[in-house]
């Protein structure tokens, strides 16, 4: 069944608030914030980098929530958004680790470290990817869900053990500097970067639920194929 | 408690089977042996600094010779529909999840209470003295490893490419078990006190814990699919 006109036309305004949210982000970004103080226009990246991990970690609770609920009501949809949800997490932490290499060669000096931060989101690419990878490795289409929703909750699990063990060990990473526990985030930045970084960090979202719209659905036609050629072998 | 009475009925089983055959005892013994041949052809370090590595060579070791384990963990199952056989029994799906990761953790530990001091000759360690405590630490170690590895041995078990995608996905969620296990030992090797060490077994302890449980609960939809 294809899909009602209604949604078709939700998608494409979401999909048309996201490029101009972009847009504007982008001016933002690059316009009207001011340079950084120390890193000079480099530090602009952080209005991608920023926003682009955070999706990646929503995406990454989705997942989560989407594998939870599949176990629970095993209802198809949920199973649909943890998939999607993966694979935009993915992309999304890709990108961070590329935008982070772009940012650090000319302000660390070097393409990568293993500090606490780097390795963590690499640690989160390995186990994602992981989980992409067991879903397409097995032929079942209900075992696969099923292994994919028990990986899913298996990781949400173990990525605070991660996150201290690999803390414990290293740290060189920036402190944060919006969220410092003993400063507002206003005393510490300049007001026009942290509005850069607000509307970024909406655009970004704009984006991702768009593409989490369209990866949906990709994943919906997928399943309407199987079911008529199954249909049809009959 | 009958999860346990039936985890020990499995166990039992499955320890007679093995002790019979020893396929999974020899290979495991043979293949961690091996390792450490192939550490003293690729690292040509002086014995002081071996011991620095020393932890680090022993857990690679160990989670290699894991992953073998774990991937021959369910073989007695998949022959003969086994499997679909004792799903169809009342067998409590933990009880079959305590079972295999006990197996796992007993096979293990055969094989490191060997490759240890092992280790400690071939590369000429003269600290002989603190082998009770790392023995300790690998035991905790290997217990993490088994809970999650019996989880993913099982979820992987109808897949393709099963002996290549098993380390892919249990591996990185290995992490904090190689980076606890690893530091704690070298802290124990360094000061030959627990003291830098204890964090370190917490976290451990933790791992161990939440999978255990995550194990025992989540073994129905694991098995079943």
């Amino acid at each position: 069944m294809t899909p009602a006109t209604p949604l078709k036309r939700r998608k494409g305004i979401l999909g048309a608030l996201a490029a101009m949210a972009l847009t504007l982000a982008l001016f933002w970004s690059l316009a009207v914030a001011p340079p950084d103080a120390f890193q000079g226009e480099v530090q602009r990246i952080m209005y991608l980098h920023l926003p682009s991990i955070l999706t990646a970690y929503l995406s990454y609770f989705l997942v989560f929530v989407g594998s939870a609920m599949y176990l629970w009501k095993r209802e198809r949809r949920d199973d649909l958004l943890a998939h999607a949800a993966a694979e935009l997490g993915v992309l999304f932490t890709a990108l961070t680790i590329i935008e982070g290499a772009i940012w650090g060669k000319p302000t660390w000096g070097v393409w990568w470290t293993w500090d606490a931060r780097l390795t963590l989101t690499a640690i989160l690419l390995l186990i994602y990817t992981g989980y992409l990878m067991l879903r397409s490795l097995i032929d079942d289409e209900q075992r696969a869900a099923t292994a994919a929703a028990i990986l899913g909750i298996i990781g949400f699990f173990d990525i605070p053990l991660i996150h201290m063990s690999v803390y414990w060990w290293r740290t060189l990473h920036q402190p944060p500097s919006i969220l410092r526990p003993d400063k507002a985030p206003w005393e510490n930045v300049h007001p026009a970067m942290l509005t850069a970084l607000a509307i970024s960090f909406v655009a970004f979202l704009l984006l991702y639920f768009y593409l989490l719209s369209l990866r949906y659905r990709v994943g919906e036609m997928r399943q309407e194929i199987s079911a008529l050629k199954l249909a049809r072998g009959a | 408690m009958a999860l346990l009475k039936q985890s020990y009925l499995m166990l039992s089983k499955d320890l007679r089977l093995e002790l019979r055959r020893r396929d999974s005892l020899l290979t495991m013994f043979s293949f961690g042996t091996l390792l450490l041949f192939v550490f003293h052809f690729s690292l040509d370090l002086a014995p002081d600094k071996i011991a620095e590595v020393a932890p680090a060579l022993l857990w690679l070791a160990f989670l290699f010779t894991g992953t073998l384990g774990l991937a021959q963990l369910f073989q007695p199952e998949r022959e003969n529909h086994c499997l679909d056989a004792l799903l169809l029994s009342p067998l409590d799906r933990g009880a079959l999840f305590l079972a295999k990761s006990c197996l796992n953790f007993l096979l293990m530990i055969a094989v490191e209470l060997v490759v240890i001091p092992l280790f400690w000759i071939l590369f000429n360690l003269s600290n002989w003295n603190l082998l009770p405590q790392l023995f300790l630490v690998t035991f905790l170690g290997t217990l993490g490893f088994c809970v999650l590895g019996t989880v993913m041995s099982a979820l992987t078990l109808k897949a393709r490419a099963r002996e290549l995608l098993l380390p892919l996905v249990l591996f990185p969620l290995m992490i904090p078990v190689l980076l606890s296990a690893v530091r704690c030992m070298e802290a124990i090797l360094k000061t030959g006190t627990w003291d830098d060490a204890l964090h370190w077994i917490r976290l451990l302890l933790a791992f161990d814990v939440i999978f255990l449980t995550l194990g025992v609960l989540l073994f129905d939809w694991v098995i079943e699919g």
